[in-house]
């Protein structure tokens, strides 16, 4: 079990302007990607070119933050380069670390980068002692993000079972389903997470009108449908509405997103090292304000505040969309 | 031995003891495939229901010539379970891994990479090779044309295709049967046995969509890789894995070796398949490059 020290605090970056945002609001660390199907927020108008990636690094490394790299999609087997080209570029950039989950690309780091830190992506979904073990054994990872499917208290007993520190999402979006092992956004539209980058991608939503109200549909699937004049939502389909049974609703989960700020405590009372918000598709004022918000929570956390501080130093957080604790905690299976 | 081997996969769904046995002793005397995958892959809840019948299956299946692989849990997650994948690495028989947790224990004695272990490229199916695999069977997103580009560096192993049966898309740490029952995981009450081939899930348009498996999302459309052995063979594909449904795999695996014998045409195959109690619609998008869900190609 890795000592505790200070709790780090991951934040994203999805341009070099949320970059600098992140880390002026006290981001630790910030982590981002490449602009291609290299990481797993490959989405238009995102990410970093090799030299915004360097500018980004050396802006970070200026103010005392560090950046870790997502090269967290697998490689294609017709042509790997561009994850090892990725995986060159983000070390002779400066990276503090790259986050990795192919074990293609975790093997050309470890042969050819051995001095780059390695993180374990939650896409290689390493969930128990042995798997986190083979991952630090075979390629020196030091740190493994931590699917979320795991109770705290769980977590509490791997991280006495292992060598190494984990990283747990404490806020933003939410995956439901074991990351890395989903197929369900290419089943519908040929496009996936593992090999694209992309989960329910943009190009196959289309919203239908009538006057019933408005039908958000992947790919021709109707994933939900919303009355006239209610908010409609983007079509995440494991967060769609469905039927089985004779039974309506949201099956696999409602349209909520993840706030584990309440288990702060809890997190590093189990030994959890650094905590992750999810977001680099959000924008720098999101991120800023997010960031803001958590790096008081964890300090206060650091200083011994009591559960009713940290509660009131991100109530901001909660406000809006519908929120849950996930896996945290047990009852959410 | 025919050029392409025919694989049965381990049965996903939570099927009571009794049936699990008739169907492997069946299996065993009827069915025209080599090798034949048995265990709990999905949930370790259920475990403690089928092991008591593997003994007496493994011993019909051997006795039958058929090779075979005990197949081990895609999530394992309690210390029992961890357990039970480091058991069942220790015995000699071909052993399929289907979670990297089972990789350090099994390095060094042969083994077969399932369709949960994720293999994108050569490099990694080198990697495994290296290890002890034996026999790759891809994620079931990749298309043929994939699964030949990694084969093409690994001429060693056998590579496998996922080719008949509801796709194995996703699986979480909720068990979806139980939420829709308004129950626990942890207090489950078994409900995944009323629906032995999953429980479809329609849109709200009534479109039939995916199905459900306890922890397992499934498609609710059937996998129907129906190829030529001629182009199978030169893709570099020694493998056909059919995955178990409660309609007549016997008649299922007598087609798809009609066809891997070249007695029968893929297309009048396909109408076969099609005429039997299948769970749902023809698929094959996938091996075809595109949205895993589009229909299989009609003449």
């Amino acid at each position: 079990m890795s000592e505790r020290g200070r709790m780090e605090l991951v934040c994203p970056a999805g341009t070099p302007a949320t970059l600098r945002a992140a880390v002026q609001a006290g981001a630790d660390a910030i982590y981002c990607g490449f602009r291609d199907e290299t990481n797993a927020r490959n989405f238009p108008g995102l990410n970093f070119s090799a030299q915004e990636m360097a500018e980004g690094i050396r802006f970070a490394h200026d103010h005392g933050s560090k950046v870790l790299v997502a090269i967290n999609t697998f490689a294609r087997a017709e042509n790997t380069e561009p994850w090892r080209k990725a995986a060159d570029i983000a070390v002779a950039s400066g990276a503090d670390a790259v986050i990795a989950a192919d074990i293609a690309v975790l093997d050309h780091m470890s042969s050819n980068h051995p001095g780059t830190r390695l993180h374990l992506s939650v896409q290689a979904a390493a969930a128990t002692p042995e798997a986190i073990g083979f991952y630090a054994d075979a390629f020196g990872v030091r740190r493994v993000v931590l699917p979320r499917v795991l109770s705290v208290q769980e977590i509490a007993a791997l991280n006495r079972a292992i060598a190494v520190e984990t990283e747990a999402f404490v806020f933003g979006g939410l995956c439901v389903m074991v990351e890395g092992r989903c197929h369900l956004s290419s089943y519908v539209t040929g496009k996936s997470p593992n090999l694209n980058g992309v989960c329910s991608p943009p190009e196959a939503v289309n919203y239908l009108e009538d006057s019933n109200g408005t039908t958000a549909q992947l790919s021709g699937f109707t994933i939900d449908r919303y009355e006239a004049g209610q908010p409609t939502g983007y079509p995440t389909l494991c967060k769609g509405r469905f039927k089985a049974s004779g039974k309506t609703g949201y099956l696999f989960e409602d349209p909520v997103s993840l706030n584990a700020g309440s288990m702060i405590v809890a997190f590093r009372d189990a030994g959890v090292k650094a905590l992750k918000i999810e977001g680099r598709q959000r924008g720098k004022g999101y991120v800023s304000e997010v960031v803001r918000a958590f790096r008081k929570a964890v300090d206060a956390v650091e200083k011994g505040g009591t559960p009713t501080e940290i509660d009131s130093i991100l109530a901001s957080m909660s406000e809006g969309g519908r929120q849950t604790t996930g896996a945290y905690r047990k009852t959410w299976r | 031995m025919p050029p392409i081997s025919l694989t049965l996969g381990p049965v996903f769904f939570h099927w009571p003891a009794e049936q699990l046995k008739d169907f492997y002793f069946r299996i065993a005397d009827e069915a025209p495939v080599d090798r034949v995958h048995l265990g709990e892959v999905v949930c370790g809840k259920r475990m403690p229901f089928s092991d008591p019948v593997w003994p007496d299956v493994i011993e019909r299946l051997e006795q039958a010539g058929k090779e075979v692989v005990l197949s081990t849990l895609a999530t394992p997650m309690t210390v029992r379970e961890r357990r039970s994948i480091a058991d069942l690495c220790g015995d000699s028989r071909l052993v399929e891994i289907n979670d990297v947790t089972a990789l350090p224990v099994r390095t060094g004695q042969p083994f077969v990479a399932g369709p949960f272990i994720n293999v994108y490229n050569g490099a990694t199916a080198q990697f495994l090779i290296q290890r002890g695999a034996r026999t790759i069977c891809p994620p079931v997103e990749l298309s043929l044309a994939h699964i030949a580009a990694i084969a093409r560096t690994c001429a060693e192993v056998d590579f496998e295709v996922f080719a008949f049966g509801r796709l194995p898309l996703a699986l979480s740490g909720r068990c979806y049967h139980a939420r829709l029952h308004g129950l626990h995981k942890d207090s489950c009450q078994f409900t995944c046995e009323q629906d032995p081939d999953g429980l479809v899930v329609d849109t709200l348009d009534d479109q039939s969509f995916l199905a459900i498996n306890g922890v397992q999302t499934m498609s609710a459309q059937v996998q129907a890789v129906m190829r030529p052995p001629g182009e199978l063979l030169s893709l570099g594909i020694g493998r056909l894995r059919l995955s178990p449904h409660t309609c007549d795999m016997v008649r299922v695996a007598r087609i798809y070796r009609s066809v891997l014998d070249a007695d029968e045409e893929t297309e009048r195959a396909l109408s076969l398949l099609s005429d039997l109690d299948l769970p749902g619609a023809l698929v094959d998008g996938y091996a075809r490059g595109r949205a895993g869900a589009e229909a299989v190609a009609t003449p």
